[in-house]
């Protein structure tokens, strides 16, 4: 389960991945933060962010709320 | 002031050549006459036809009859796929391709899937390089009536194993289609190939050409209504001046070819060090060594696509992206997603035979300045 979910439903790429390395900073390390983000962009530039970040990817879920991704901040 | 233009969008459409400017006007005058018919005009332009066909031929490595001019490399790929498909459909009907074909290539096995037709996807890794474990155990499955791989990626220049998917495809006997666009005229072909396509507007050929070379003895059958010319391969009279000029200048581009592909070479090296060492949070994608020699792709985190492209557009620089935010479908690019690289911020360079090492330079100096300021006016510094 997240801690915390950030909405960024209705966001084009880039904004859902701005969006998430802005709030990791802010959440203490362990924190799983969940994006939920419409763009199909964000499945591909999330995971990509974690990478490029060394943040950690969990996964995508595709929940009532449409697609989400999964991310803890490792550092 | 506007800055000068310098177009680096040679993957789209390079430049014409002065080749195939000459050979054009020539055969506006020389070529307009239907070449089937039976009378003096007609046997000019059949003569300029069978020509433009021979050094063609030649070029490509095949015979004459081999070789069919078609409206474009977009209907070249479709007849490719859908011909190779019902010329093998008492085999199966199952279309093996990469992850990372040519939209032309995609939609026609959308077409053959929406006709009752399977359509098995093989991946790619991270450098967009086919996965050939994967793809020998696709091309094995029972069904598979054809296989297609791009010869190197138009989106991030990976040149493909087709030597090796080949071999896997010979051995259980599907005929292997490539998508050679990018790879005519400018770098060596690969072999083992069944069926092949390519577009003349990318070796600096006029637009509205394209080849479909389907090899002898290879179970091909026309998708199209009947249309006996172009050896009933696509239908419709040729563009007997455009094809001309297509012809002539693959002949200049393909004896250039060696030369230009290790000077360009030389300037993608250094645009893939430089935006690496000079942009900040930059990920240049596609296969270092094994590319293409004149193309070059990168992703810059935090930027939209299409502010990117407009801003380097102001300045005078033409290129290309396969970011969702600039295109009518708002999918990011299935390239880039196949690969799994960021897919914003995404910018395709690709140059030509006019590119100069100062167009590189003035590109490579004023794009640093350009995401910074586009980050800036975003509010993402530092993130
Ligand atoms: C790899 C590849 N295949 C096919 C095509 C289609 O060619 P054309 O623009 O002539 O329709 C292109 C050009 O966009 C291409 O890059």
């Amino acid at each position: 389960m997240p801690d915390e979910v950030i909405d960024c439903r209705g966001q084009r790429c880039p904004l859902p991945v701005i969006a998430a390395a802005r709030r990791m900073p802010e959440v203490s390390v362990g924190t799983v933060v969940r994006v939920l983000a419409d763009d199909p962009a964000a499945a591909v530039d999330i995971p990509a962010w974690c990478r490029m970040r060394g943040q950690e990817f969990l996964g995508s879920v595709n929940g009532p709320e449409g697609p989400a991704y999964d991310v803890r901040r490792t550092h | 002031m506007s800055a000068s233009p310098v177009y680096l969008d040679a993957a789209t459409a390079a430049p014409m050549h002065p080749v195939a400017r000459q050979a054009l006007l020539a055969a506006l005058d020389d070529g307009w006459a239907d070449p089937g018919k039976l009378y003096t005009q007609a046997r000019r332009a059949r003569q300029l036809l069978d020509a433009a066909r021979e050094a063609t031929a030649l070029t490509l490595g095949v015979r004459a009859d081999e070789v069919s001019f078609t409206p474009s490399g977009t209907t070249a790929a479709h007849g490719a796929v859908l011909g190779g498909l019902a010329g093998r459909r008492r085999v199966g009907s199952t279309l093996v391709h990469s992850a990372i074909e040519h939209s032309a290539v995609l939609h026609a096995a959308e077409r053959h899937v929406d006709a009752g037709g399977i359509a098995t996807a093989v991946p790619v890794d991270r450098l967009g390089r086919l996965d050939l474990t994967a793809w020998s155990t696709a091309v094995r499955a029972p069904g598979v009536a054809l296989a297609a791989l791009i010869t190197a990626s138009h989106e991030v220049g990976t040149v493909q194993p087709v030597a090796e998917a080949a071999a896997a495809c010979a051995d259980v006997g599907v005929p292997l289609y490539v998508d050679a666009a990018q790879s005519v005229g400018r770098v060596p072909l690969p072999a083992g190939w069944s069926v092949l396509t390519a577009s003349a507007h990318k070796w600096g050929g006029p637009p509205g050409v394209g080849v479909l070379a389907v090899r002898k003895g290879v179970r091909w059958e026309s998708p199209w209504p009947a249309d006996e010319r172009e050896s009933g391969r696509t239908p419709g009279v040729v563009n007997l001046p455009a094809v001309v000029a297509a012809a002539a200048s693959l002949r200049a581009a393909a004896a250039d070819a060696a030369a230009e592909a290790t000077r360009l070479a030389a300037l993608v090296d250094r645009v893939r060090e430089r935006v690496a060492a000079e942009v900040p949070d930059v990920e240049v994608v596609g296969d270092p060594v094994l590319r293409l020699p004149h193309l070059v792709t990168f992703s810059c985190l935090y930027v939209d696509g299409e502010a990117l492209l407009h801003a380097l557009d102001r300045r005078g620089f033409a290129v290309s992206s396969g970011s969702s935010c600039t295109s009518s479908t708002l999918r990011p690019s299935h390239v880039l997603e196949a690969m799994g690289v960021l897919s914003h911020g995404n910018v395709r360079v690709s140059l030509h035979r006019e590119t100069t090492e100062a167009d590189v330079e003035r590109f490579l100096t004023e794009l640093p300045g350009i995401v910074t300021g586009l980050r800036a006016e975003a509010g993402v510094v530092g993130l």
